[in-house]
């Protein structure tokens, strides 16, 4: 395995399941004994007849306008191994499921490649607890990437869903996941979007049972010509739902981000509340933010908020640290790192400990004054 | 016996947003001395701090800025804090997740010093300037009240040990005991440590001087030292104000509390 994987898997320590998926092809899928004994499932195959059932139910949640595009039906249709993991009602996991893609490490053809369409669903019983961890390597050669994952989070169960992606700098990544959350249920969803020549996520989210929540957390950080494109839907189909999204990023180099963000509040979600926040620094001339939230509200009684923001880095505050001695560069670096710890801190801790010792590594260098 | 230091101010001249606010200060401060530089609101006493330290958007004229000999104007901020500088600033800056161990520990580090014992130092400062020790974990001066900053700033300088301090309004939102406390600490630092610190202490009010004696008392009005004396100068302050130093001269921009977050978000 490449550093970043092994990284990943020693910083989460003991686990309750493991699955490798190299090149597309399920190499290890293990599940813990603790997990065996509870009747989790995990499959690699949609021969289990879980996953159709559940991908259709998912997707179905969101109506036709959103259930997916011509890209996400080519996924359907290319994904031979589907991950799927099932945790049954009242069941919860002591540990993290781990969930590793090794795409064409040794591919180093900057033109042309191969397509992967890496599939994950999860399915949560009523009242189950689940982590589960998901890093995507790729090599440097060109790479693409087509990701499709779906969250099902059954009444009173909790899921903590991280995705990490160190993907190579030719490798295209274009993203879907949709999760559901039911009644009383919470998701924390978390993604680190750090590889990839051009990154795009695209991540919905409805809440359909009352009083559901969702978290929905990611950081990002481009450098070089790196592009991460972010879009993001916070679907509220139920009353006293609740969802929290916090997308954070900084671009250096001739790096660009774009995030665009709907909210969209449906008849029948009165007292629901959505906060939806971008915050993107600008480190260098070239590189580029842009930020569009968007509300859609359909009902009464409704509580929407949104904030964006893209700048450089606080002068005042880089002045406040050079004026206690901290030189310029480290000043920076201390001002970057602080500027995702309140958000790591919301992550699972090994996940946030692995993309801050990636973001350290990236950090020098990236700033003007820390450039060479 | 560790030789004395010089800080010495020739000639400084300053201008903001292409207005002249200093215009002309001379001043010398040696080790274990303490200055109180006093004036008007307007007559350039903050400016003066963020000229020497260097503070974005401050443009020298002319003049010149020295410790021991060694020119500070032109030089980093970061040089001239390593130099022996040290700003304590009346509106301390929120700095989120940068813890205030972290700050000081690259600072330290960026000087050649020890870092072991310094959160066992950053306790025992926390204790003498009365912060309570549960606030030293918080992201640089993120959710502190006005007075837990200046003690915070207090408790930056103690650790620091620069050999010089400008305390800019360091009473500004400190009560009576609060103030004692911080006093009491530069205090010591100007005559305990070999060689003391030397002090540059602004002020508009004498109520710091009460607790901070100064050897030497110059008032400040419309960019210029227009007067120089002992401590009794404070107590004539005192009693007869500022309005014989009043001249018609250049408004000093109103030193604003800086923005803490700028990601904060505008509508909470």
């Amino acid at each position: 395995m490449p550093a970043a994987a092994l990284a990943l898997v020693d910083r989460v320590g003991e686990r309750s399941g493991f699955v490798l998926d190299v090149g597309g092809r399920i190499a290890e899928a293990d599940l813990g004994e603790e997990a065996e004994v509870a009747g989790v499932k995990l499959a690699r195959a949609s021969g289990l007849g879980i996953a159709e059932g559940l991908a259709g139910s998912v997707r179905a949640a969101f109506g036709e306008d959103e259930s997916g595009d011509a890209l996400d039906d080519l996924a359907e249709a290319f994904s031979d191994e589907p991950v799927v993991v099932s945790i049954p009602a009242g069941v919860e996991l002591a540990h993290p499921i781990v969930v590793v893609h090794l795409l064409a490490l040794d591919h180093d053809d900057p033109v042309s490649g191969p397509a992967f369409f890496p599939r994950l669903v999860l399915e949560l019983g009523e009242a189950s607890r689940a982590t589960v961890i998901e890093l995507a390597v790729s090599g440097p050669g060109a790479v693409l990437v087509a990701p499709a994952t779906e969250l099902s989070v059954g009444d009173g169960a909790r899921l903590s869903y991280s995705s990490i992606q160190q993907l190579g700098r030719r490798t295209w990544q274009l993203g879907h996941s949709w999760a559901r959350a039911g009644r009383d249920a919470e998701l924390v969803s978390f993604t680190a979007s750090l590889g990839g020549e051009y990154a795009r996520s695209r991540t919905d989210s409805i809440l359909d049972g009352p009083g559901g929540a969702a978290q929905l957390l990611a950081a990002f950080l481009g450098d070089a010509s790196q592009t991460h494109d972010f879009r993001t839907l916070q679907e509220h189909a139920a009353p006293r739902t609740t969802s929290d999204l916090l997308f954070k990023g900084a671009v250096g180099g001739s790096a660009r981000s774009v995030y665009s963000g709907l909210i969209r509040m449906r008849r029948g979600s009165r007292g629901a509340n959505a906060f939806q926040t971008n915050r993107n620094l600008v480190l260098s001339e070239g590189a580029h933010a842009d930020s569009v939230p968007n509300l859609d509200i359909q009902e009464n009684d409704v509580r929407c908020s949104h904030a964006s923001a893209v700048g450089p880095i606080d002068a005042e505050q880089r002045f406040y640290l050079e004026s206690r001695g901290v030189p310029t560069a480290v000043a920076e670096r201390l001002i970057l790192v602080g500027f995702f710890t309140e958000l790591l801190g919301r992550a699972e801790p090994a996940v946030r400990d692995h993309v801050v010792a990636q973001l350290r590594g990236r950090l020098h260098g990236l700033t003007e004054a820390g450039a060479p | 016996m560790t030789a004395i230091s010089v800080l010495r101010i020739e000639g400084l001249r300053a201008a903001v947003g292409g207005k002249e606010i200093l215009r002309g200060i001379d001043l010398e401060v040696r080790s274990g001395e303490t200055h109180a530089v006093m004036g008007p609101n307007g007559s350039g006493k903050s400016t003066l701090a963020h000229v020497l330290m260097g503070r974005p958007g401050y443009e020298v004229l002319a003049g010149s800025v020295t410790i021991d000999g060694e020119e500070l104007l032109g030089r980093p901020v970061d040089e001239r804090a390593r130099a022996g500088l040290f700003l304590a600033f009346q509106y301390p800056i929120e700095v989120p997740g940068v813890p205030l161990a972290e700050a000081l520990r690259e600072a330290l580090a960026a000087s050649g010093r020890r870092t072991v014992d310094l959160e066992e130092e950053m306790a025992g400062e926390a204790a003498r300037v009365g912060l309570v020790a549960s606030l030293l974990d918080r992201p640089l001066n993120v959710d502190l009240s006005g007075g837990e900053k200046k003690r915070n700033e207090t408790l930056q300088l103690a650790i620091l040990r620069p050999r010089f301090a400008v305390l800019d309004e360091l009473d500004s939102g400190l009560d009576v005991d609060a103030l004692r406390q911080v006093a009491r600490r530069v205090e010591a630092a100007s005559n305990e440590a070999e060689p003391g610190l030397g002090v540059i202490a602004i002020t508009h009010y004498t109520r710091l001087l009460e607790e901070l004696a100064p050897d030497v008392v110059h008032v400040m009005s419309a960019g210029r030292i227009v007067r120089t004396g002992g401590p009794e100068l404070a107590a004539e302050l005192e009693a007869s104000g500022y309005a014989v130093y009043r001249e018609a001269g250049p408004d000093e921009p109103e030193a604003l509390p800086a923005e803490g977050d700028p990601f904060a978000d505008p509508l909470a």
